[in-house]
């Protein structure tokens, strides 16, 4: 098995998106790809790069400049039994969309008893740590994850990447699928383009451990690895989740996994306040409460939004306060 | 059937330098026409440094105004202390023209919300530059609504690029413009270009000017590389919205002759013909070739205003420089007037962090 991988070409994130786009639209005539600067220029970051010159301007538009437009374009192409999969630029220019994303797109099948859906998925990159400019380093998966009828994804490694979003396509409910920046180019890793698909309902665990239990998704997770590499090196033997489907959540790995460990630490980089990281602790308190061997802790980013670059270092969590959170947790008496 | 309303074109230069209608009467000032040029060398020596920064490494990505330097320094000659100006990204020119200072441009984009905090009284009502496409619209008539309530003479400018009046935004500002008759100038920068998307993609009317008709006022368009032109029409809109005659919208029809912004490649996706064509349209050169046939501008006075701009804009660059680091707690000071208690102590989790990532480079 590794020498076939070896003989595999290395693919990031990015690359991952681009190539499951490319094995979307051949399998499926249906799939659209939308937005601005997806066609000519293949998008800003080049995740739709080639899809134009492979199947055309019908199936790769270059839309106005309009994120509320896409949106509300995409409801009604999907309505029609189109597979819309759409490229809102950045996920600071998402609000515009919102509109139709909550009050459309996510109920439209509950609406009409199941007539009508909305089979779309809302491709944006998200996070910070790209020196990026004001409004492109936004991390709101919870503002999506809180709308009943939406379904919200993160990939954090190429594979993953390839694999969710290809399921997010074939997915017969809208989805929200959010790419790391940070990891567009990070870490590339030989992937199969076999079209195999990954479930969108389940965690991955990407490290098993007894001590203590890492939960994290998209960029962070990079961060929590690397926290977890020192905690062995102290001797600490962690346990490392990446949640991937932000919603609807795998809860039953996650309880699983603290009733196993005891202890458990939460990574995002979305401020603090109402995160999905909230949800995840009050769900496992409800679950396995007397199995916790110390509160949870979660290490976010501040309730601020992302600063301009000079100081979004500080913004995004390291593996250093991860690790801090740890000793916290298993110091605890 | 056609879809063309026939809206006024003004154009006073042509890409030669060559009068081609009659000047307003302030067209002999000569003082006015000079600084106009000077301004606009100013603007374009300072942008390409900060290319040439973005380029080394030493501010983040940068949003170019090569090429459209007559349609921000027009107008910045003509606000008003008391005016408002709410801008797009690419207004570097007004906002040097506002009393910006450049260090303050190079801090904004080099990652520095001090970038922000404007210092010269008289851009202290204006608004930070907007990066979401089009928002700015409704902020403009926002700012000019509160200024019909008290019933002031003053006036405000918000600009846009072609791509931007595709959105819902834009739309509905001009909608409430005309609606209630606001004291705002809509200038639209149409560079032909939305990032890699071509004007004709955005819309298909064949004037964006037009779009003002449809909310009930005057659109027209203008030729945005005749700064002259450009100042024209400028002075009348605003001198008619602080007389409260209502909105007006202008078309200014330039190029974007740099890429989009430094993380763009713009030879992806258009023809190196129709940039060269476009570099004979420029503004610079237009009103340069002009003040020179009138003997009010020589090679003498070219080098020493370079010179001059080249001064300036290093002065600048060594203040930008030598501005350092906001301290840490600056994130937190201003997302609420008084952290709330609630929100429980995030400055000192904030201090932790500080402290173990310089713990960390202590043992590299
Ligand atoms: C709401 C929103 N969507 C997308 C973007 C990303 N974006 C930045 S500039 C730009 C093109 C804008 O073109 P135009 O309005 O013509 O202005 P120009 O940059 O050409 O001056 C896009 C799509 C954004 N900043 N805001």
């Amino acid at each position: 098995m590794s020498n076939l991988n070896d003989t595999l070409e290395k693919r990031a994130l990015l690359e991952a998106v681009n190539l499951a786009l490319h094995r979307a639209m051949q399998e499926d005539e249906n799939v659209v790809v939308l937005g601005e600067d997806v066609g000519v220029n293949g998008g800003v970051f080049r995740a739709t790069l080639g899809l134009r010159d492979r199947f055309g301007f019908k199936r790769v538009i270059d839309t106005p400049l309009a994120e509320t437009m896409i949106a509300g374009l995409a409801v009604g192409m999907a309505a029609q039994g189109l597979k819309p999969v759409m490229e809102i630029q950045f996920l600071g220019f998402i609000y515009a969309a919102m509109e139709h994303l909550v009050s459309h797109a996510s109920r439209i099948r509950c609406r009409t008893r199941g007539r009508l859906s909305c089979p779309m998925v809302l491709r944006s990159p998200m996070g910070a740590g790209i020196r990026a400019p004001e409004h492109h380093s936004e991390s709101t998966e919870a503002l999506f994850a809180h709308i009943p009828g939406l379904r919200v994804v993160i990939p954090s490694s190429p594979a993953r990447a390839y694999g969710l979003l290809l399921s997010a396509i074939d997915d017969p409910d809208p989805v929200i699928f959010l790419e790391p920046t940070r990891l567009y180019r990070m870490n590339p890793q030989p992937i199969i383009d076999d079209g195999r698909r990954l479930p969108l309902d389940t965690c991955f665990t990407l490290r098993e451990g007894s001590d203590i239990t890492l939960i994290s998704w998209g960029a962070s997770v990079h961060e929590t690895l690397q926290a977890a590499r020192m905690l062995e090196e102290r001797g600490v033997s962690a346990e490392v989740i990446d949640v991937a489907s932000i919603k609807p959540l795998d809860l039953d790995t996650l309880e699983a996994s603290v009733r196993k460990t005891g202890r458990c630490v939460i990574v995002h980089e979305a401020p603090r306040s109402c995160g999905v990281g909230a949800e995840i602790a009050a769900s496992l308190y409800e679950r396995a409460l007397l199995d916790l061997q110390a509160p949870i802790q979660r290490v976010t980013a501040p309730d601020i939004p992302p600063p301009l670059y000079r100081l979004e270092q500080l913004y995004i969590p390291s593996p250093e306060d991860v690790l801090a959170a740890c000793e916290l947790v298993l110091n605890y008496a | 059937m056609s879809n063309r309303i026939e809206l006024p074109y003004t154009r006073f230069l042509d890409p030669e330098g060559r009068l081609v209608g009659e000047l307003p009467a302030w067209g002999d000032d000569f003082n006015l026409l000079t600084d106009l040029y000077r301004r606009m060398v100013l603007t374009r020596l300072f942008d390409q440094k900060a290319v040439a920064l973005q380029r080394t490494g030493r501010i983040g990505t940068y949003a170019p105004t090569l090429g459209q330097e007559a349609i921000g320094v027009a107008i910045g000659s003509l606000l008003r202390d008391d005016d408002v100006l709410v801008p797009y990204y690419r207004d570097t020119a007004v906002q040097l023209m506002r009393g910006v200072r450049m260090e303050e441009i190079l801090l904004y984009w080099g990652g520095d919300e001090r970038g922000s905090d404007f210092q010269d009284p008289r851009s202290k009502e204006d608004f930070p530059i907007c990066v979401p496409i089009a928002t700015q619209s409704l902020h403009a008539c926002g700012v000019a609504t509160a200024i019909k309530i008290r019933g002031q003479h003053r006036a405000v400018v918000t600009t846009c690029g072609d791509g931007a009046t595709s959105k819902g935004d834009f739309l509905e500002a001009l909608n409430v413009a005309g609606a209630w008759q606001l004291p705002v100038v809509f200038v639209v920068n149409n560079n032909q270009w939305a990032i890699s998307v071509p004007r004709r993609i955005q819309s298909g009317a064949p004037t964006l000017a037009q779009k003002a008709i449809g909310a009930g006022f005057h659109g027209e368009q203008v030729d945005g590389n005749d700064v002259l032109a450009v100042y024209d029409r400028v002075q009348w809109a605003l001198d008619r919205a602080r007389h409260g005659k209502g909105p007006v919208l202008l078309e200014c029809i330039s190029y974007r002759l740099g890429d989009h912004t430094t993380a763009d490649d713009a030879t992806r996706y258009r023809d190196a013909d129709e940039v060269k064509a476009a570099w004979q349209e420029e503004p610079i050169k237009r009103l340069q070739a002009f003040l020179a046939a009138s003997e009010a501008w020589d090679e003498g006075r070219e080098q020493a205003l370079i010179a001059d701009c080249q001064r300036q804009v290093q002065a600048a660059v060594d203040n930008f420089e030598n501005a350092g680091t906001q301290p840490v707690e600056a994130v937190l000071d201003h997302v609420y007037a008084r952290w709330p208690a609630a929100l429980g102590d995030q400055r000192e989790m904030l201090m932790e962090r500080v402290a173990r990532r310089e713990e960390g480079r202590g043992h590299e």
